[in-house]
């Protein structure tokens, strides 16, 4: 019987591990690989274990990028953490104004300021393709930031998640800071948005996560190298027809590619799962 | 809830909510409302040219079998299915046990949760690289361990399994997030209950937790389905392109490839404009079901 119980409360941890490996493996594959020569990996199957060329390929994909691409991924690092602090940051600050009008003014045209935020939820960019593209070519926004960035900024989420947390603020504050002479604008900046760091701390977690990984987006309106992000250059890296793949510098910008969002999720999980599961609601 | 204080000011609200307007109305309606529109005519991709065709490019995706729409349909069903079940179930059973009094659960929850951050292009990139015929250690263990004919390019079923599994892979840690909550939240004095009154582990899962959980299961469901369908574009062109031929072709591809790749303006437009119906359907039974209150 205590064999048996023992074995009974060791199966939960023996699961969850399972777990662990289908996730952190492939991972593992990725690492091993970005540490061998590509010649290594070619003469199937590669090493199990991490080589000597670790360092040297991740400076060369740094500094220099894949020899079918050449543009550094120093770059596109660059690129994808400007888009993502863009966006991250770009509708946290929309989302907040319009939630503040929403939620503490009377204005005729609330409710359809609400329920035009509302419909975004309905039109990802995913089935507005080619009439976005030909918008941001025709306001000359093709390979900037501003392209980018700008149709990216709306997020209903945030919004209701603004929302809701400035409804459940007692009305004898926004009242109080009013007979004591601070106009809106003063309590937003030195009441409101004070108050609402734990939303904006989760908002800004999952915003980042989403901004660094948009893909359909840079991929339809950046053509120039100069602009590419690091998942567009993974893509391009690996389609170049006549040309032997450099498996060790793709794996590389790959774990590059993945580690700042994974970083980011793992000093804010607390913030992260709140989030996740508060606008669930 | 009771009605927040409001301020009294005439043209400041209006500030504040017009950058939010202008995005959206310049980034998504007026897109919106060009799609529709442009799914009515013929254009030439280089001139300016357009052609009235009233519903033509919408009966040809139904009637052409060129077009392949139904074919697309068809497999991006089965795709959106699948990813949900394999994620859905495996998720489930996971959070179940992290959810159980044992040591190390913070850190499994941990280790489950990270992959969230995971972007799907770079899932597709993974896994294209642990079965690519030529270098993918995967790859050549099932050709030269289990003698398995593997070229995914080359066999549907073989892309279909490899695509499901990369998109599956990377959705258990957004289930496994809403399960592990929803569990959670059950109360532990129900649960003693039905202890004390002799229900088994098993059972108490099939009458309590899981009856407790359906909440969190709906909405896990319609949100899978939604990334299914919607968010997997980044595997398909990375992983297939939409191959062998056109078979793993899922509709949110078609699209990009029909405007984009193909310059048939007019047909991708009229994709856009099902799939806009699709998602709104979709939103609409969310809420209801959900009866979220987004009333105003």
């Amino acid at each position: 019987m205590v064999e048996h119980s023992k074995f009974k409360k060791l199966l939960p941890h023996i699961f969850l591990w399972l777990g662990i490996l289908i996730m952190i493996f492939p991972i593992y594959f990725i690492f091993v690989a970005s540490s061998h020569t590509t010649d290594e990996i070619l003469a199937a199957p590669m090493p199990m274990s991490i080589g000597p060329h670790l360092i040297e390929n991740y400076s060369k994909a740094l500094t220099q990028g894949s020899s079918n691409m050449g543009t550094p991924v120093m770059i596109m690092l660059k690129n994808s953490t400007i888009m993502a602090l863009g966006i991250s940051i770009g509708k946290i600050v929309v989302s907040l104004l319009a939630a503040f009008a929403i939620v503490f003014f009377d204005f005729p045209l609330r409710g359809f300021c609400f329920w035009s935020i509302f419909i975004t939820l309905m039109l990802p960019v995913e089935v507005r393709i080619m009439p976005t593209y030909k918008v941001i070519a025709d306001l000359h926004m093709l390979n900037s930031y501003a392209g980018l960035i700008l149709p990216m900024i709306v997020s209903a989420t945030a919004v209701f998640l603004f929302r809701q947390y400035f409804m459940s603020i007692p009305r004898e504050i926004p009242e109080a800071s009013q007979i004591d002479g601070a106009t809106p604008m003063q309590f937003f900046r030195r009441i409101l948005v004070p108050m609402t760091r734990t939303p904006i701390a989760a908002m800004f977690v999952i915003q980042f996560i989403a901004g660094w990984n948009q893909y359909l987006w840079p991929l339809l309106i950046t053509t120039k190298p100069e602009f590419y992000t690091l998942l567009i250059g993974i893509n391009r890296m690996l389609s170049g027809a006549d040309v032997q793949i450099e498996w060790n510098i793709v794996m590389a910008t790959t774990l590059l590619a993945l580690l700042p969002p994974v970083i980011v999720i793992l000093l804010m999980q607390e913030q992260f799962v709140t989030g996740m599961t508060e606008t669930e609601k | 809830m009771a009605k927040q204080y409001e301020f009294k000011a005439k043209v400041l609200p209006y500030f504040l909510v017009l950058p939010q307007m202008v995005i959206v109305f310049i980034f998504f309606f007026w897109p919106a409302a060009q799609a529709i529109w442009q799914s009515f005519f013929l254009q030439d991709p280089f001139g300016g040219r357009m052609i009235f065709v009233g519903l033509e490019n919408y009966t040809k995706l139904f009637t052409d079998p060129t077009v392949a729409y139904w074919q697309s349909f068809t497999v991006s069903v089965a795709f959106a299915v699948c990813i949900t079940v394999i994620s859905m179930a495996l998720a489930l059973f996971l959070a179940v046990q992290a959810n159980k009094k044992i040591r190390f659960s913070n850190f499994y929850t941990t280790m489950m949760i990270w992959p969230y951050a995971v972007s799907t292009l770079v899932a597709g990139v993974i896994w294209l690289f642990m079965f690519n015929p030529n270098v993918g250690v995967l790859a050549w263990t099932l050709k030269h361990v289990f003698h398995v004919n593997w070229d995914y390019l080359l066999n549907f079923n073989q892309a279909f399994l490899l695509i499901t599994l990369a998109a599956s892979w990377k959705q258990i840690s957004y289930n496994f997030v809403f399960f592990l909550s929803g569990l959670q939240s059950v109360p532990e004095t129900l649960i003693e209950a039905a202890a004390i009154d002799g229900a088994g582990p098993s059972k108490r899962f099939q009458k309590i937790i899981f009856p407790l959980l359906s909440p969190t299961t709906f909405y896990l469901l319609v949100m899978d389905l939604v990334y299914g369908f919607f968010e997997t574009f980044p595997i398909i062109h990375q992983m297939t392109a939409g191959g062998p031929g056109k078979s793993t072709a899922i509709l949110v591809y078609k699209v990009w490839r029909d405007g984009v790749v193909n310059l048939d303006l007019g047909s991708s437009a009229a994709q856009s404009v099902i799939l806009m119906l699709m998602v709104i359907a979709l939103t609409i039974f969310q809420f209801r079901f959900l009866e979220r209150r987004v009333t105003y």
